[in-house]
């Protein structure tokens, strides 16, 4: 059966990683190529590249960083921020993206989204969401989306644009909790559980994953889970505080269905 | 040392085939990505690498005239291995996008994933993640492999052959579905093992070590 996946997630700036990551041994924690070698020694699922250069012109450097990435490892290679057109996306997956995540122009152009799915197939395609919960009395919980890196409220709601999108063709969607971004304290389970029963493309959860209960509890189906398809994380793989190996481990303990790490699978990393 | 097997990389526009090339590399073998039918037929070995639509990948085969060079290595029982579209195009025909012929090597048909599961539940297509192959078959590719492997799978469509005795791999998803087929001079698989790690590398492995067999 189909496995959950777990993915790294690295924020690069002009061609270099920019969250603190550190490691050990060879690994220079600032090139993006060597950070995506190391998480493919540990056999991490899929890797994914968030950039969050500005200008154009760092585009080119961007190209370049996946480019030879995937000419030295041998998995799978999802790369969004900063995509605004087909164009965009093309180059991407000619310089050797496998998946192309799309946010802030999917919602400024909803034909963006039909159009590439057309052209390039949903496969290959992702829409990401930010979403933020929206105060209120109501019993369900409501979440708002979030543009422009998430500073950008626009008044749509997360689940049903979720839904839109799926039916858009976008083949998965890249779900942030931006209330827990950052704060490792648990992805918010009720937004994925919510955006998982609305669409029937594979979610997966972001914002807030701080250990293997967490992963856990997002990659679940059971009522409590987040039901999602796969779970991306940063910081505590960056930190060299688990391996990808070690948190896998742990997953199986707890009888979530993942690639069990192989007996070569690189283990620790610990900084 | 002998010069390493020459493996040419059906180039027809799907996309990027660094990958695929780098990865043979990695197996001791010399890809050669081409779009000159001459070329294809003229190598130890062939791949068809592809991404995206089937319907797209048949004309611009056609325009190429390489579906005719492939069935000439096929003809010729050339090491023929298939990628992902390089596997669903040897089938009778497919649904995406409306219907389409393809190359009609393999009888069969090619069609969406279904909604739902052997139980009704609701199944998410496409199917992107990692899977575990089950071999069975007496090819000689898979005397070079595990019997169970987990490989990376990114479609929504899968071949549905007529005759059961080409599936050499199956894997489940929503119910079992075909992953890998084989003849005597062509073994093509579902998922990208340019994409799996390890266990990429032992199928690409196998695959070298098929080609010197037969050069």
């Amino acid at each position: 059966m189909l496995t959950k996946r777990i993915i790294p997630c690295l924020d690069v700036n002009a061609g270099r990683v920019v969250k603190g990551v550190r490691y050990v041994d060879h690994v220079d924690a600032g090139d993006p190529v060597e950070v995506a070698q190391h998480y493919d020694a540990q056999e991490a699922d899929e890797i994914i590249f968030l950039d969050i250069t500005a200008s154009s012109d760092e585009r080119r450097i961007l190209l370049d960083v996946v480019t030879r990435t995937a000419e030295t490892v041998f998995m799978p290679l999802t790369v969004g921020g900063g995509v605004r057109s087909l164009d965009d996306v093309r180059d991407l997956l000619n310089a050797g993206a496998d998946k192309v995540s799309i946010m802030t122009a999917a919602v400024e152009n909803p034909d963006l989204v039909a159009e590439a799915a057309i052209r390039i197939g949903s496969a290959n395609l992702v829409v990401a969401i930010d979403a933020r919960r929206v105060d209120g009395d109501a019993a369900e919980p409501r979440f708002e989306v979030y543009t422009h890196g998430g500073r950008r409220p626009t008044g749509i709601d997360a689940v049903e644009w979720a839904g839109k999108m799926a039916e858009a063709g976008a083949g998965e969607i890249l779900l942030t909790s931006m209330d827990r971004d950052g704060t490792k304290s648990g992805y918010d389970l009720e937004l994925l559980r919510a955006t998982a029963a609305r669409v029937s493309i594979p979610v997966i959860a972001s914002g807030g994953g701080g250990s293997a209960a967490d992963l856990a509890a997002a990659l679940s189906e059971g009522p409590e889970g987040g039901h999602a398809q796969a779970a991306l994380a940063a910081s505590i793989f960056h930190f060299g505080e688990v391996s990808v190996g070690e948190v896998k481990r742990d997953l199986l303990s707890r009888g979530i269905a993942v690639r069990p790490p192989s007996p070569e699978a690189a283990g620790a990393l610990i900084s | 040392m002998a010069t390493p097997p020459t493996i040419a990389i059906v180039d027809y526009g799907a996309g990027n085939l660094r990958s695929v090339a780098r990865a043979l590399e990695r197996s001791q073998l010399r890809p050669q990505v081409t779009s000159t039918p001459r070329e294809v037929v003229a190598a130890d070995g062939v791949v068809l690498p592809g991404v995206g639509a089937f319907r797209d990948a048949i004309l611009r085969l056609e325009k190429a005239g390489l579906d005719d060079a492939l069935r000439e290595v096929l003809g010729r029982g050339r090491p023929y291995l298939g990628l992902c579209l390089g596997l669903q195009v040897l089938f009778d025909e497919s649904d995406e996008h409306g219907q389409t012929a393809g190359l009609g090597v393999l009888a069969g048909r090619v069609e969406r994933f279904p909604d739902t599961d052997s139980a009704g539940a609701r199944l998410r297509v496409p199917q992107i993640g990692w899977n575990e192959v089950h071999f069975e078959g007496d090819h000689p590719m898979l005397a070079g492999l595990p019997e169970r492997d987990h490989f990376y799978f990114v479609h929504s469509y899968r071949a549905v052959p007529s005759d059961p005795s080409c599936v050499v791999g199956t894997a489940n998803h929503g119910g079992d579905f075909t992953a890998a087929v084989a003849t005597e001079g062509l073994f093509a698989v579902q998922f990208h093992p340019e994409k799996s790690q390890a266990a990429g590398r032992r199928l690409l492995d196998a695959f070298r070590d098929w080609v010197e067999a037969r050069r």
